[in-house]
């Protein structure tokens, strides 16, 4: 598998705080990566530096080749790094359908003076994006609540939205914040499953998340991070059994782990 | 009949009325029609700022680009003698490019703090004015300010020239400036753009994050608003044939937000509805005048408290509303078109 993304040596300081110390790991296509790590470790932190939310203080971030540090978000998304947020940020002022159309700006052809005037390409586009989300919608299950205002959604549906959303925008990357946090282990069976058909799609997936068990289950490889540092990289039976992450991180939970 | 044909029978009534019927009840009143007028460039001016609402800014800073585009058509008319046909566009171009520069940077910031800024923009703009030696004169502004001249193609006139006997032009021109400001602002609104501008006041990082270039676009919006003070502005200098920088003060910016509370800033009606009833209803109650900006004031409180979304979110007009956007869930509007919007999204997870 070839090297998708890589991170190289990416600093954060915010001040006198460490929030990232010189990490590095690589992203391979086609793969799910899990960065895993307790809180306050820098998970966050990371995500934003790759989705250009912040920039580093030092470090470079490698896509496709090419140098996107410092880049700013709305471009990264443009390369095909597109993050999706934890489950409350959505736009909830609009239903679930037009969240998504909303979320295919990167697919318009037409101009803002097309747009404007309602050009023949604008209404293409808009036929396109309408067609496109209620598939992406159908494909995450969530064809029943289309029309419903996303604001009034339940969480297992808001996350899934978060996600419809990142799809909309045609990613090679997604990067998953913590898509499966507060879920019973059913929905998480389901969410895990869904992850799984995003990469039968094509897309390369990165996640930050806590629940060890299906971070276990579905990662092809895991960054653990510990106070800003990466102290471990691996496959995931490699990392249970890894006696610095054990006793660094997860010394108390290793049940957690089953192991 | 469905909400939309409604609507549709509502706008071909209004048409009606403002092109025909009050020009025919008033056109003996010139008192009338000034204030009608009055109301109807106001309404303009403020339905720029509606706009800025759209992306979560609240704007004060309208009477400077009023301001602007009045001194523009001053200088470009009396010293330069460019055709009022030629003003008005150009005079909202000149406020359009000033907002670009001036909105650049001043669009980073949220909340409060941008009302802050767009209060004191609406000053600086004034003191510039104030201050222009003889290229704006000062104190004493700039008067006898040329009427729209006669438009003609190859003989046929077209327009006739503003000869001042009758205010009736003016009121035509106004209420055909409105109809196409409103029919712009309809036209963003519904369209793919309206809800790039809407997804930038619910959340700024959201949008960036599917692609949205926020920065660009609030500076388009923002563009927009200016172009659209600006012509305001153009009109009222030929309207009044003079200008001064005590023309436009922060009352006015103020006044052009409070008119799109009043009305609601979900509906692209809302800044005419609050404009023709602030200014029809002072009119009326002549004696209150010196009261104007308490009673404005108790006004804003008011509807913040038990109206947040305006006159037109009143059950009595929900018939004509009902297929538009869904509603916020929370009754959000309270605090204003979600200008406070949340920085901070990423609740209870780690670093």
């Amino acid at each position: 598998m070839s090297v998708l993304l890589s991170v190289q040596n990416l600093t954060k300081r915010f001040g006198g705080l460490v929030a990232n110390n010189d990490i590095s790991f690589d992203l391979k296509r086609g793969e799910i990566l899990s960065v895993i790590g307790p809180n306050g470790a820098g998970k966050s932190t990371l995500f934003k530096l790759i989705g250009g939310f912040i920039k580093p203080t030092a470090g470079k971030v490698i896509f496709e080749g090419e140098d996107i540090t410092g880049l700013p978000p709305h471009v990264i998304a443009e390369r095909g790094i597109v993050r999706t947020f934890q489950e409350t940020t959505i736009f909830k002022e609009m239903t679930a359908l037009q969240n998504v159309v909303v979320a295919h700006h990167l697919q318009c052809h037409a101009t803002t003076w097309g747009i404007f005037f309602n050009s023949r390409r604008a209404r293409e586009d808009e036929a396109r994006f309408r067609d496109n989300a209620a598939e992406i919608l159908e494909f995450l299950g969530l064809s029943k609540v289309l029309d419903e205002p996303a604001g009034s959604l339940p969480h297992g549906y808001l996350r899934a939205l978060g996600i419809a959303m990142g799809m909309a925008a045609n990613p090679t990357v997604l990067l998953l914040d913590e898509p499966y946090a507060g879920m019973n282990p059913e929905e998480t069976d389901q969410a895990v499953e869904l992850t799984r058909k995003l990469v039968q799609r094509g897309i390369t997936v990165i996640l930050v998340e806590h629940d060890m068990r299906a971070v276990m289950r579905i990662s092809d490889r895991i960054v653990v991070i510990c106070f800003g540092s990466k102290i471990a990289e691996g496959r995931p039976e490699e990392i249970q059994s890894n006696e610095t992450v054990i006793e660094a991180y997860l010394g108390r939970e290793d049940a957690a782990l089953g192991v | 009949m469905t909400p939309k044909y409604l609507r549709l029978a509502t706008v071909a009534v209004a048409l009606l009325v403002f092109f025909a019927i009050i020009p025919l009840a008033f056109s003996a009143s010139p008192y009338v029609l000034n204030v009608l007028t009055n109301a109807l460039i106001l309404s303009v001016i403020a339905s720029g700022v509606w706009l800025t609402f759209a992306i979560g800014r609240i704007n004060i800073a309208q009477g400077a680009f009023a301001m602007i585009g009045g001194y523009a058509t001053a200088i470009l008319s009396t010293r330069y003698g460019v055709s009022f046909w030629l003003c008005l566009p150009l005079s909202g171009l000149v406020a359009a490019a000033v907002g670009v520069v001036i909105g650049w940077p001043v669009l980073r910031l949220r909340g409060v703090y941008f009302s802050m800024i767009s209060l004191s923009i609406t000053e600086a703009v004034r003191l510039a004015f104030l201050n222009g030696g003889e290229f704006t004169r000062g104190a004493s502004g700039i008067i006898n300010i040329p009427r729209p001249d006669a438009i003609s193609i190859f003989g046929i006139t077209l327009v006739p020239e503003f000869d001042g006997t009758s205010p009736l032009p003016y009121y035509y021109l106004a209420v055909l400036i409105l109809t196409l400001t409103l029919l712009s602002l309809w036209r963003i609104a519904n369209s793919r753009l309206g809800w790039t501008f809407r997804s930038m006041r619910m959340n700024e990082e959201l949008a960036a994050s599917i692609g949205v270039n926020v920065a660009k676009y609030r500076v388009i919006a923002f563009a927009i608003c200016c172009f659209i003070g600006g012509v305001g502005g153009s009109f009222f200098a030929a309207f009044q044939q003079n200008i001064y920088p005590a023309t436009y003060t922060v009352n006015d910016s103020i006044f052009a937000m409070l008119y799109c509370f009043l009305g609601g800033l979900d509906y692209i009606a809302g800044p005419m509805v609050g404009a023709f009833l602030l200014v029809i209803s002072f009119e009326l109650l002549h004696p209150l005048q010196q009261y104007q900006p308490l009673i404005y004031a108790l006004l804003m409180i008011g509807f913040m408290l038990w109206l947040p979304n305006g006159i037109l979110s009143l059950p009595l007009f929900e018939r004509w509303m009902a297929d538009t956007a869904p509603r916020p869930e929370e009754g959000g509007r309270a605090e204003p078109a979600g200008a406070v919007s949340k920085v901070s999204s990423t609740g209870r997870s780690g670093a």
